[in-house]
């Protein structure tokens, strides 16, 4: 008999009074007992929605009916065989857009929690499966992964398993890419990242970090001196954007790419970090997304008072609500409708203070949205002494610019095809925000996962 | 891990390493940079590259002791080994196409001034140097300089060494007797840059400048090397680091090069702290 509760089974959390004073992870996650009385609220239906919302189109219902039955590790091996990352994608998917959005039981009540327990079975499986895979067999066949994001990872993961000996190459000093030096630790706990990574490398990934491609070694020399078949660019979207207004290159305002990449991957939060980060009293993040919640998130730990500055509503944040809801349990002030159109700075080159030109919402256009347009005169100034622009990132032209006869689009996304993620250079394929401009984390995934299939078909001599 | 094959010390606070990394050794280009890391945790650091040799697999690094990352790299022995050595990063410079040039070096900004120098030189350019530095004990690399050199002028803040002055002084009256050079290339303390960009300004002669701005990953993903150049905004690392010296803000990046100054001071002094009590 299903659990006909028309509410989620609660995530339990650290008390945000207690959470903004530490880095921990803010969501706990469920225990066995709570993973099955939400497990049975699946329906276990027919039409099985949820799947066709998963980017990777896991076997949802699969997974869950193993958690009712409290088999844990087989719900564990359903998941990954769809899904290289699972640890990570049960904590960073926007499940409400996607799988659960879909679910039937979100007709009346909500949705089955499907991320709460892709996370419950994850994490089930690291405590008390400590085996690591066994390498495949190698096909003689070696394939390269630029970047070690969520898109590289998942495309050498299901190449490995499929016997390629697959390298991945990263440009920073540790593999990971976003899910290291973005998402902060208290929302994914870098050891998980790290185990992911260590799985794979058991399975016989090889990864070479400190090795920038299109500068240490071009994509044609890959292919044509090292002896690799094809390769995979997922080296994401890592340009920052800034707002082109006076005062954006004053002491006190950063990216939230450098705030995010000090504070995670350098870990200026600890006490004797080796990196040095501004410990603002008062900080305003520009912008309104999933980084621009992580960034004030961080900055409120580091003490300081937090307000995100955003031109549009609440109703209109581009951040999961999970994520807007918590910034504000932890004191993170939203101040909507407003457009920064300069930094004002003291004497020492210090910021001082956003001036703010104040916004209002004009009526919806064709496609629906409505548009921030400026309230004439209506500029007011807010004493901050840091800035945090999150705003955007753009595709890094770094592998572009130095392979030839890889088309891009104006904006800098590599051009791909949408099935398989092949370019227009034979044998290369690209993936993830290096495509699609920055997106999400299980977008990434099922663009590698898309490429590695075609990747393999090709080599195998096997498309139709 | 990436092992240290020579250590020179130049001066009392420059150290030369050549350092085994011959990925890097395969492309490297004058005017490039590298970014490494001496421990675990550790900072990342953007260094110019002084020198390579792509047979070897080697790259070698000036560097001056300037902070606790500096302080403990210098202490780092032939054997030992970085973690972290990532590169070549940056555009290299642009040596083609000029047949006479002054290439300007300040302190251990004479060792990153040095392969160009000597780039220009195979290329069959007529190359004036001009090197400063405070004073004689710190000089270094004057014999390097002066064989791949025209002509080269030695400039020392008390006069203990070569002629008593700064590198500026030497350039105007190079200029001023007639010399006429395509292009200065001006590599050194962001004070020294400013004020030869300022001079050949006055004289129309277009100047390269290189700059060493604070950097995390030094592949244009942390915008924290942002300059202004000729009133946009660039990244020292994907954009430069050699900029057109009459464009750049000079101002604005000392001020943005002091951002850290106390938190770096602390780290040093924590850093020498900890090699006096092993001393001990």
């Amino acid at each position: 008999m299903a659990n006909m509760s028309q509410v989620k089974n609660e995530m339990p959390v650290q008390d945000p009074k207690v959470r903004i004073t530490n880095f921990s992870e803010v969501a706990l996650g469920y225990t066995p007992e709570q993973a099955i009385d939400e497990a049975t609220r699946c329906l276990n239906c027919k039409r099985r929605p949820c799947v066709g919302g998963c980017p990777v189109a896991i076997d949802i219902p699969g997974f869950i009916q193993k958690i009712v039955d409290g088999e844990f590790e087989e719900a564990y091996q359903i998941i990954s065989q769809s899904s290289a990352l699972p640890a990570v994608c049960g904590r960073v998917c926007p499940q409400e857009s996607q799988c659960e959005r879909v679910c039937v039981r979100g007709a009346r009540g909500e949705a089955v929690a499907i991320g709460r327990l892709e996370r419950f079975v994850a994490d089930w499986h690291r405590v008390h499966v400590t085996e690591a895979p066994k390498p495949v067999p190698s096909n003689g066949h070696k394939v390269a992964v630029v970047g070690s994001g969520p898109s590289g990872l998942t495309c050498a993961g299901d190449l490995a398993r499929k016997g390629y000996e697959v390298t991945v190459f990263e440009a920073l000093h540790i593999a990971g890419g976003v899910l290291v030096y973005g998402i902060p630790e208290f929302r994914l706990p870098k050891a998980i990242v790290q185990s992911e990574i260590n799985n794979l490398k058991a399975m016989g990934v090889k990864f070479e970090t400190n090795t920038v491609i299109g500068k240490s070694v071009s994509i044609d020399e890959l292919m044509e001196e090292e002896g690799f078949e094809s390769v995979y660019i997922g080296s994401g979207a890592g340009l920052p954007r800034f707002m082109k207004i006076p005062g954006e290159n004053l002491n006190g305002v950063y990216s939230a790419n450098e705030f995010l990449t000090r504070v995670n991957l350098m870990k200026a939060y600890k006490e004797n970090s080796n990196t040095p980060i501004q410990h603002g009293n008062r900080v305003a993040v520009v912008g309104g997304g999933n980084v621009a919640m992580d960034a004030a998130r961080c900055a409120r730990r580091l003490g300081a008072d937090v307000m995100i500055i955003y031109r549009r509503t609440e109703k209109e944040l581009p951040a999961r609500a999970e994520e807007a809801h918590h910034a504000k349990e932890e004191g993170i002030e939203f101040y909507m409708l407003a457009s920064p159109v300069e930094i004002l700075g003291n004497e020492q080159g210090w910021v001082s203070g956003v001036r703010v030109q104040q916004m209002e919402l004009s009526e919806p256009d064709e496609s629906g949205r409505a548009k921030p347009v400026p309230i004439e005169g209506d500029i007011r100034t807010i004493a901050v002494d840091s800035v945090i622009m999150s705003i955007g990132t753009s595709p890094n032209p770094l592998i572009a610019s130095t392979t030839e006869g890889l088309a891009t689009q104006k904006w800098g996304g590599i051009i791909a095809n949408d099935e398989t993620g092949l370019t227009s250079h034979p044998m290369v394929y690209a993936g993830g925000d290096a495509v699609t401009g920055a997106a999400t984390v299980i977008l990434a995934m099922g663009a590698g996962k898309a490429a590695a299939t075609d990747i393999d078909h090709q080599i195998m001599g096997t498309a139709d | 891990m990436y092992p240290i094959r020579s250590k020179v010390v130049l001066n009392p606070t420059v150290v030369k390493m050549e350092i085994e990394a011959p990925r890097v050794a395969r492309k490297a280009e004058p005017g490039q940079f590298v970014m490494l890391r001496v421990e675990d945790d550790g900072e990342r650091m953007p260094l110019t590259i002084a020198d390579f040799d792509r047979e070897a697999g080697t790259v070698t690094v000036i560097f001056q002791i300037v902070g606790a990352t500096t302080e403990k790299f210098a202490h780092m022995e032939v054997g030992d080994a970085l973690p972290d050595f990532a590169g070549p990063l940056g555009r290299a410079t642009v040596t083609e196409g000029k047949k006479k040039v002054a290439i300007v070096g300040g302190g251990v900004g004479c060792a990153i001034a040095y392969p160009v120098a000597k780039k220009f030189h195979e290329q069959g350019a007529i190359v004036h140097s001009i090197i400063g530095f405070r004073t004689a004990d710190l000089v270094f690399m004057a014999d390097e300089f002066r064989a791949v050199s025209d002509h080269m002028d030695l400039m020392t803040d008390d006069g203990s060494a070569g002629e008593k002055g700064l590198v500026t002084n030497a350039l105007k009256d190079l200029i001023d007797s007639g010399e006429d050079y395509d292009e200065v290339i001006a590599i050194g303390p962001l004070v020294m840059m400013k004020f030869v960009a300022k001079l050949t300004k006055e004289y129309g002669i277009p100047t390269v400048v290189s700059m060493n701005p604070i950097m995390i990953d030094g592949t244009g993903m942390c915008g924290g090397c942002r300059l202004t150049v000729g009133g946009e905004t660039k990244f020292a690392c994907v954009d430069g680091p050699e900029f057109d010296g009459h464009l750049v803000d000079f101002d604005e990046a000392m001020s943005r090069g002091s951002m850290y100054k106390p938190f770096e001071r602390h780290a040093y002094d924590e850093a020498c702290h900890l090699y006096n009590m092993e001393v001990k």
